[in-house]
């Protein structure tokens, strides 16, 4: 090849400096893959924190107070920092202007800004740790009217989100624009491989959501500098009105984290059975339907707030109808394996786990938009451990398959594909272990946010907490290995799975500037050299 | 890194629109609120409303409207080459952008002179919807007023870039841009007026 790979310095600025200056799409994703996972080991580390807690009946090691930070913490690193960026800021960044043919995304220097943006909401929201009042304590949903009266520094970490959300934005935009104007000649629409899809249909919802959000975040920073009382009763504000607003950010928002997921097992699965994806039309439709409806359910979180029991019954019904979509998915992914050469190699096996995962997390989804069941669950450990089987089961282990499938490209390495088999057994049974084990805890009754427990739920705790050891080895021996590889991994070579996208066209690394020449396409996305589609 | 050569004055314009929108929907989620509260309080917002200065209020309207008009005929003075002409229609914008933005001062001086602003003790004695009424006349025009200014940050530094002839006839769409910016702050004052001054 006559162009240095993206990874090599030819620019006047050498080593970190040129890292942090470039504009290149490709460093950019690699970036935000550092920065976050960083912040993810962080989470998990607070996440190991509050499961040691619940190891016995009574208050030891921390205070209820801090116990009280602790859950808030988690849960603002791990979806500001971990699964909304997630699969866009990473794979999108690096990936989306190779599926569709292009050098680099629209904008390549307010695509660096992005990540500026969201390394100084993460600095901000961490300031908010150990300044002011000390770490918020409102639960990530800084509901009002609690989130106003706090004393703790609910104002710094509240901008702090402000800030991410600006990044989450300019992203979207970004990637609406590339999509757009930048696909290559012969790219039409229904050529693009589906994690485009996906990232479209998300960038949507990142440009039509995160502005609620931060006008919700900005009128709580009011209130509590200028006490404008919206949100406040004693003032004639209404803290429903709260609740409304910070989710009709905060449902779509899950849709954030789940579709650019989905987009990537659509990847991952028609490469390692070789034959095209069953269904292409309903699956990146379902992406823009899931989108759509998505938005119209943010409800649900309130059942039990005292809305109006009509109101109830149609976000409960809309609830059920985007239970449609991702089971057109599922299916379609299933279907997609049916009589294909199947290999088996990681990416598949963590995308199969994927699959199973997320089907639990959906389908614990679906009880929870029965009006009946949902006054039961409410606030239990039913919720939390149904969010982290989408969210961790789900979009966390599509991000591991979406990296095992596109380390190779992305570093030019392999992993040790034994170590990857080994380390999940451990991530995968601790997982079971920690939430199902809250899911049987929640129908028992036991109350989120409780940083003790009656005697009852002991035996199941003990369970969960042993659990998220193993599951902290898991992702320990995980990225160990990848860790390991980036630097003495044996050299991969442009096409490892047989892949047709246009990234596997490509060496690993790929270029600077991804294409000598730009490709003209000719058929769709999965042509395996048999049927041809789209 | 090498430097891109590609330029899209079209993908330009589609990701400013695209910002454009997230700006309205942020505003939108004001408007929700204001809606909201006032289906709750009609009477008291329009007893409120009736503190509200309207001749200063119609005048800013027409200060705005102005100085939109003064960013279009720029965008056609610099498609016809003349330079002076566009930095001075531009020059006049950021100088009506001013001038609102001190009559808007002088609103809300006298409103803080009457303590009617949030958390004052006189405010306190009155009924919750007036309260509310306030809370939201100093949150959004306040908000509006956050986006006057970076909007005359954006227009001064197209000002700059004219100057030194980075925007030209042949490459003017940061100057289009930025005028599409101006004229979303101008919309969303239009709405403000009614919802705030007309609402008595």
């Amino acid at each position: 090849m006559s162009q240095p790979s993206y990874l090599v310095d030819t620019g006047s600025r050498k080593g970190l400096m040129a890292w942090l200056t470039s504009t290149d799409h490709k460093r950019i994703g690699v970036l935000y893959l550092v920065s976050m996972v960083t912040f993810f080991f962080v989470g998990v580390g607070i996440g190991l924190l509050m499961r040691l807690m619940q190891l016995t009946p009574f208050q030891h090691l921390v205070t209820a107070q801090t116990y009280n930070a602790l859950f808030t913490v988690h849960g603002v690193i791990m979806i500001f920092l971990f699964v909304i960026p997630g699969l866009p800021a990473v794979f999108g960044n690096f990936l989306l202007p190779i599926l569709i043919g292009a050098k680099d995304v629209a904008f390549p220097r307010l695509n660096l800004a992005s990540w500026y943006f969201f390394i100084a909401g993460a600095i901000l929201a961490v300031t908010a740790l150990f300044t002011g009042g000390g770490p918020p304590d409102t639960g990530w949903t800084f509901y009002a009217p609690f989130s106003i009266k706090s004393g703790t520094n609910v104002t710094l970490a509240v901008f702090g989100a402000f800030v991410l959300g600006f990044s989450s934005m300019l992203t979207g935009i970004n990637f609406i624009t590339t999509i757009h104007r930048l696909r290559a000649p012969g790219m039409t629409w229904f050529r693009m491989p589906l994690f485009s899809w996906s990232l479209y249909a998300t960038s949507w919802i990142q440009l039509l959501a995160t502005p609620i959000l931060a006008i919700t975040l900005v009128l709580v920073i009011f209130e509590r500098l200028f006490g404008i009382g919206i949100f406040d009763p004693s003032k004639g504000g209404d803290p429903l009105l709260y609740q409304h607003l910070f989710w009709i950010y905060s449902h779509p928002a899950v849709y954030i984290m789940i579709l650019p997921a989905m987009g990537a097992i659509s990847e991952i699965l028609p490469t390692f059975a070789q034959r095209p994806i069953f269904g292409y039309k309903a699956i990146a439709f379902s992406s823009m339907s899931i989108a759509g409806v998505g938005s119209l359910v943010w409800a649900h979180h309130m059942f039990t707030s005292g809305m109006s029991e009509f109101a109830n019954m149609i976000f409960s019904l809309l609830t059920m109808i985007v239970a449609v979509p991702s089971a057109i998915k599922v299916f379609n992914w299933v279907s997609t394996l049916y009589k294909g050469s199947i290999d088996f190699q990681p990416p598949l096996f963590f995308a199969l786990s994927f699959i199973f995962l997320f089907c639990i997390g959906g389908l614990t989804g679906v009880m929870q938009g029965a009006l009946a069941i949902n006054v039961h669950i409410h606030d239990t450990y039913f919720i939390v451990g149904h969010f982290h089987y989408v969210m961790f089961g789900g979009t966390g282990f599509a991000f591991f398959a979406a990296l095992l499938h596109w380390f190779p490209k992305m570093f030019g390495r392999m992993y040790s594909k034994r170590a990857i088999y080994a380390s999940w057994f451990p991530l995968f049974t601790g997982f079971n272990m920690l939430y199902f084990g809250m899911l049987l805890l929640g129908l028992m009754g036991m109350p989120r946010r409780y940083y003790v427990h009656l005697p009852q739920y002991h035996a199941l705790h003990v369970v969960a907490t042993v659990g998220s050891w193993l599951l902290a080895l898991g992702l320990l021996m995980f990225f160990g290995s990848l860790l390991w590889a980036i630097f003495r991994g044996r050299k991969a070579e442009g096409n490892p799975w047989g892949g047709v996208t246009l990234e596997w066209t490509l060496p690993s690394p790929p270029i600077q500037e991804n294409f000598e020449e730009i490709p003209t396409v000719t058929h769709g996305p999965y042509h395996f050299g048999k049927e041809e589609q789209g | 890194m090498s430097e891109h050569v590609h330029r899209d004055d079209f993908g330009s314009r589609l990701g400013m629109w695209l910002f454009l929108v997230t700006e309205m929907v942020l505003f939108g989620g004001l408007f929700i609120a204001y809606s909201y509260m006032r289906a709750k309080y009609p009477a008291e917002f329009h007893h409120a409303g009736m503190e509200l200065n309207v001749p200063l209020g119609v005048i800013n309207t027409l200060v705005l409207l102005t100085s939109s008009l003064t960013v279009v005929l720029s965008i056609v003075a610099i498609q016809r080459s003349e330079k002076a002409r566009a930095m001075g229609l531009l020059g006049a914008t950021l100088g009506l952008a001013a001038v609102f933005l001190v009559i808007k001062g002088f609103e809300w001086a006298a409103k803080f002179h009457h303590g009617l602003y949030p958390n004052s003790a006189h405010l306190a004695t009155l009924p919750p919807g007036e309260q509310i009424f306030f809370g939201l006349y100093f949150t959004m025009t306040g908000l509006h007023g956050v986006h006057v200014l970076a909007g005359m940050g954006v227009l001064a530094w197209v000002l700059a870039m004219i100057a030194k002839n980075q925007v030209r006839a042949d490459r003017y769409v940061h100057l289009e841009n930025a005028g599409l910016y101006w004229h979303l702050v101008d919309v969303i004052w239009i709405f403000l007026l009614p919802l705030f001054y007309l609402a008595a």
